[in-house]
Formats: C-alpha cells, sequence, structure tokens
C-alpha cells in the first residue's frame, strides 16, 4: 500500500513539474503600506504597488510583458433596489441580492485590457469590470449574470462614483521593461478589513505567472473603541451616549443661565 | 477640519456639523421645539445614512430638551404629574417605534417610510399652523381681539373616564388621551427622530386643553425622556448611534438654542407660529417634492452585513 501511495505521488510530482513552465518568470512585488490606520482626521489614503519581474536564464530576452492588478476589498453582501413610479411617487420595488462581493475592487492593468488577452482568456481569468464574478442570487440560484445587465451596471456604476470601483488601463507603469509600480488610491469611505491584491503577468496574451498580496485597514485608538463598544456593548455605550447628552444640557443650562 | 465618524463610517467637516446643530438649535430655541426634524434631513443631506441619522439625533434632541427642561422646571412651568401620565404611553409607543425601525430596515422600505411619514406630518402640521397662525394675525390686524377659550366647552374627550387631577396645569381629565397622546408622539419620534415637540404642543393645547403656562415646559419633559429612551433603544437594537457625530450636534445645538430663545422672545406669539408653520411646510413640501420627480438615479446600494 505505502509504496504504491508514494508511485502515485512521484507520478504526481513528475507530472506537476513537466507542466510548469521550462522558462519561468517570478513576480517580486510589495505594497508602501500593508497597515493602513483609520484615525479622525483619515480623508482617504494612496498606496503604491512595486514589484519586478525576476527572469531566468531560459526567458526570452526581449518579451514585452502585459500587467493587470486586481485589488479586492473585503466581501459583503449588498442589494441593489431599482426605483419605480407607483400610486405617483417613486418607491423601491425590483432589488437584486449581490452576494458576497468586494467592498472595493480595483483593476489597474498597463494597457486597455482587450489589447492584452483574448475575451477567451479575460474572461477564465476575470480580467476587467466586466469579467469579474459578481454573485447575485437570482431566484433560488447563485449564478453573476452578462456585464449588460442592468442591475449588475447599476451597481458597478454606483460603486464607481463613490470611488469605490475602478478601472484603469494606464495606471500601472513600468519603469523600466521589467520593474512596475501602480498606485492604489483609498478613498475617504473605505471599507475596513483586509484586501487581497492579485497580480498577474501576461505575455503574448496567455498568463506567465501571478502572484498576491494584502493589505489590510484598520481602525485604531479612539474610533475602534467607540465602534466596538457600540457593538459589543449596546447597553453601557447608550448608557454612555445618554448621560453624555444630559450633561451636555445640564452645562448649557448652567453656562447660559440668564439670571 | 475633517472628522472621521466612527459609526457612520464617512469623514466629515467638524464645523460644517457643528454650524448645522447651531443652525438647527438656533431654531428650535426660537419655537421651542426639539428641531429634529430640520436635523435628520440635514445629516441625511451631506451623506450620512438616513438610519444612522435618525438614531444618532435622538441623543442631541435629548441635550437640547435637556437644557430647557431645567430652566423650565426653574420657572415653575412644568406639570410632573402629565408629564408622568404622557411618559407612560411614550415609553410604550417609543418601544414600538423602535422596534418598528428595526422591522421596516429589513425589508428596505424604511427610507420611503421616513420620507413618507414627513411628508403626511409636515405638511399637515405645517399647514394648519400656517392657517391658524395667519387667521390669529389678520384678526389681530382687523382689531378684534383673540377669542377667548371657552372654559364651559367639554367636547368628547371630557366624557371618558379614570379622570385625574393635574394640579399645576389646574386641568381635570380622562388619563386615556393623555396616554394615547403620548403613545403617538413616541412612535413616531423614535420613527422618524424627531421629538415631535411642534405635534405635541397643538395637541396638548388643542385636544387636551393644558394651559399655555405649563405647555411647552411639560412638552419638553416628555421630549427628553422619550429620546432617551429611544437612543437606549437604538443603540441596543441596532448599533446605529454615532456618538461623536451626536456630540458634535449636541454642542452646536444647544448654543444655538440658547440665542435663538433670546430672538424668538421679541417676535409676538402669532408671528412665530406662522414662521413655524411656513418652516414645517416647507420641509413637508421638499420631501413631497422629492418622492414626486423622476429620480435622476433609479438604483441604490445597501450593505446588508456579511462583511468578511
Amino acid at each position: 500500500m505505502k509504496r504504491r501511495a508514494l508511485a502515485i505521488s512521484a507520478v504526481m510530482l513528475a507530472a506537476v513539474l513537466a507542466a510548469w513552465p521550462a522558462r519561468a518568470e517570478k513576480l517580486i512585488v510589495s505594497v508602501s503600506n500593508h497597515r493602513v490606520t483609520v484615525t479622525p482626521n483619515y480623508s482617504g489614503e494612496e498606496l503604491v504597488l512595486f514589484g519586478s519581474v525576476e527572469k531566468d536564464a531560459s526567458t526570452p530576452a526581449n518579451r514585452s510583458y502585459d500587467l493587470v492588478v486586481t485589488v479586492n476589498g473585503p466581501r459583503a453582501d449588498m442589494v441593489t433596489r431599482r426605483k419605480e413610479r407607483r400610486f405617483g411617487i417613486w418607491i423601491n420595488t425590483d432589488y437584486r441580492q449581490f452576494l458576497q462581493v468586494p467592498a472595493y475592487l480595483a483593476i489597474f492593468s498597463n494597457r486597455p485590457i482587450d489589447a492584452i488577452a483574448s475575451p477567451e482568456v479575460q474572461r477564465r481569468q476575470q480580467l476587467g469590470m466586466n469579467n469579474v464574478v459578481l454573485t447575485q442570487r437570482v431566484g433560488t440560484d447563485y449564478a453573476d449574470v452578462v456585464p449588460s445587465d442592468p442591475f449588475r451596471s447599476a451597481f458597478i456604476r454606483l460603486r464607481s462614483q463613490h470611488g469605490l470601483y475602478r478601472e484603469s488601463s494606464s495606471a500601472v507603469t513600468f519603469l523600466t521593461p521589467t520593474l512596475f509600480r501602480t498606485g492604489i488610491p483609498l478613498p475617504a469611505e473605505v471599507p475596513i478589513g483586509t484586501y487581497n491584491v492579485d497580480i498577474k503577468l501576461f505575455a503574448d496574451g496567455q498568463l506567465v505567472t501571478r502572484t498576491e498580496t494584502a493589505f489590510e485597514i484598520v481602525k485604531v485608538g479612539f474610533e475602534q473603541f467607540v465602534a466596538t463598544t457600540s457593538r459589543q456593548n449596546g447597553f453601557a455605550y447608550g448608557l454612555a451616549t445618554v448621560a453624555m447628552a444630559l450633561m451636555t444640557g445640564w452645562m448649557a443650562s448652567i453656562v447660559f443661565r440668564k439670571d | 477640519m475633517q472628522l472621521f465618524l466612527p459609526i457612520a463610517d464617512i469623514p466629515v467637516n467638524v464645523f460644517l456639523i457643528l454650524a448645522m446643530g447651531a443652525a438647527v438649535g438656533f431654531v428650535s430655541g426660537m419655537f421651542g421645539i426639539g428641531g429634529g426634524f430640520l436635523m435628520t434631513p440635514l445629516l441625511i443631506f451631506v451623506g450620512i445614512s438616513p438610519a444612522v441619522a435618525v438614531a444618532s439625533v435622538a441623543s442631541h434632541i435629548a441635550a437640547s430638551s435637556m437644557s430647557g427642561a431645567i430652566s423650565y422646571w426653574r420657572r415653575r412651568a412644568i406639570d410632573p404629574a402629565l408629564a408622568i401620565v404622557l411618559l407612560t404611553g411614550g415609553s410604550i409607543g417609543t418601544a414600538l417605534g423602535v422596534w418598528t425601525f428595526t422591522w421596516l430596515r429589513s425589508l428596505g422600505q424604511l427610507d420611503l417610510l421616513i420620507a413618507l411619514s414627513y411628508v403626511i406630518l409636515l405638511t399637515t402640521v405645517g399647514g394648519l399652523m400656517f392657517w391658524e397662525g395667519l387667521r390669529a394675525m389678520l384678526r389681530a390686524r382687523s382689531g378684534n381681539p383673540v377669542p377667548m377659550r371657552r372654559s364651559g366647552s367639554h367636547g368628547w374627550i371630557h366624557g371618558l373616564p379614570l379622570k385625574m387631577r393635574f394640579k399645576r396645569s389646574k386641568i381635570y381629565l380622562s388619563v386615556i388621551p393623555v396616554v394615547v397622546v403620548g403613545f403617538v408622539i413616541g412612535f413616531i419620534g423614535a420613527i422618524m427622530g424627531i421629538g415631535g415637540g411642534f405635534i405635541l404642543v397643538p395637541l396638548m393645547i388643542y385636544l387636551l386643553r393644558v394651559p399655555t403656562s405649563t405647555v411647552i415646559g411639560t412638552s419638553m419633559v416628555l421630549t427628553l425622556v422619550t429620546m432617551l429612551f429611544a437612543t437606549m433603544l437604538h443603540a441596543m437594537t441596532n448599533h446605529l448611534v454615532d456618538a461623536v457625530l451626536a456630540l458634535i450636534l449636541m454642542v452646536g445645538g444647544v448654543t444655538g438654542a440658547q440665542f435663538g430663545a433670546r430672538a424668538g422672545q421679541k417676535i409676538r406669539g402669532e408671528h412665530l407660529r406662522l414662521l413655524l408653520g411656513l418652516l414645517v411646510l416647507a420641509v413637508g413640501v421638499r420631501f413631497a417634492f422629492e418622492l414626486g420627480i423622476r429620480p435622476a438615479e433609479m438604483f441604490t446600494i445597501r450593505e446588508t452585513g456579511g462583511a468578511a
């Protein structure tokens, strides 16, 4: 038994090694800050992602590379509602539920994604806003829909208006043929949580290699304290707010006492 | 100066919020109302979600009615017995209101309900106040004295059982309508994020026949306690009270209220009512307008939790 298991793993290892591209580029990346803290005067920030393409001896010399960077914020369930005219007023009627979609999504590349890879590769690698999977609950099914779906496009449009979803085909700059950088702008109303950065390297329309990194956005100090207390200790938080209201009112009546 | 609000999760300009608090405080001091019906829409307008706005304004109103109640207490213009009976209804109404608020929020129709109740309530009350103020003014101009209230007229309200004597107000009244009035104010206050002073005062004057000497002070006590209660309930059930936002509003509000109260004393009563009626009406019409015209953006997104 044991020998057979060993043999199988040896075969698998060989298969994996054979499948591994012979000329292997490697991506080395780093984010300027792995921990963004939200302080009282926080009003947005921009991170910088740096990286380089490491070649080895077998890599063809004058290969030109393309890069697609996808930043995924913390995931959350969201509902998109559509207003319709009913009884003369505009009210929310139809709605779609988006399940575990990123609260922040940025897709950056060095040139238009259509020029980097074929539609087939784009779909498979989820490149660009039209190919990112945004799961919706459709009846009892869970599925993504066509990019032209009104709820999907409205969702992306609204998120983009707040700077929470963004796509740019010129954000990644190659400083040298192998050294690149891109900025990751974080708007003021950025969601708190862990952000995954997925970097995919393409050459001649095919994926060469990919790597991942991450950063997190955290509330610290007072903000963190207030947010957690309100959530975990609602009663005490309520009492404190009530006491604050009474004190402010009482102080005002003393300060402004006329007689 | 930008400040990040921990619960609303957005940065706001402190001076803007402070100025809003002061402006609303001025109006509330002038008319002797809480001013929640102005504050909540303003907060929504600067980008704070309606749910957080409603929950945080409750504590702001509590602070301004606290300072008001203290000064009325000093002038012995509060009827404690009446306040307690009103509060019985008010507490039940507030609890039911917060519960309804939570339920509607899960249905996604909270914004609509807030907007609709603003339209109905504000246009009706504002219209009535405006009309009443206008009539009083015309009467005063034509030289006829304002007719005295007929002390002998007993409506159906005075035929109800469980009568009780309210000493300081010098009235003898059934507790049933008092509890009902308290209940209604508590309920709409919790849902709409308003103290309800601008509805309560007319209700107490015209329906319960409470004399003007104790009406504002007593209504402030009811507002104070229902709003404190609403703050607690919102903090415990929905976790939406932004204490930082509330504090800025409070400081602005109580300061503005003092100047407003001084300005209010210089204006004649019927003019004051006319102005307040106009103001209430204007806010109501604005909400009606928003519901009626085709919105520029048909879609809205709301996070429903599950943040990983």
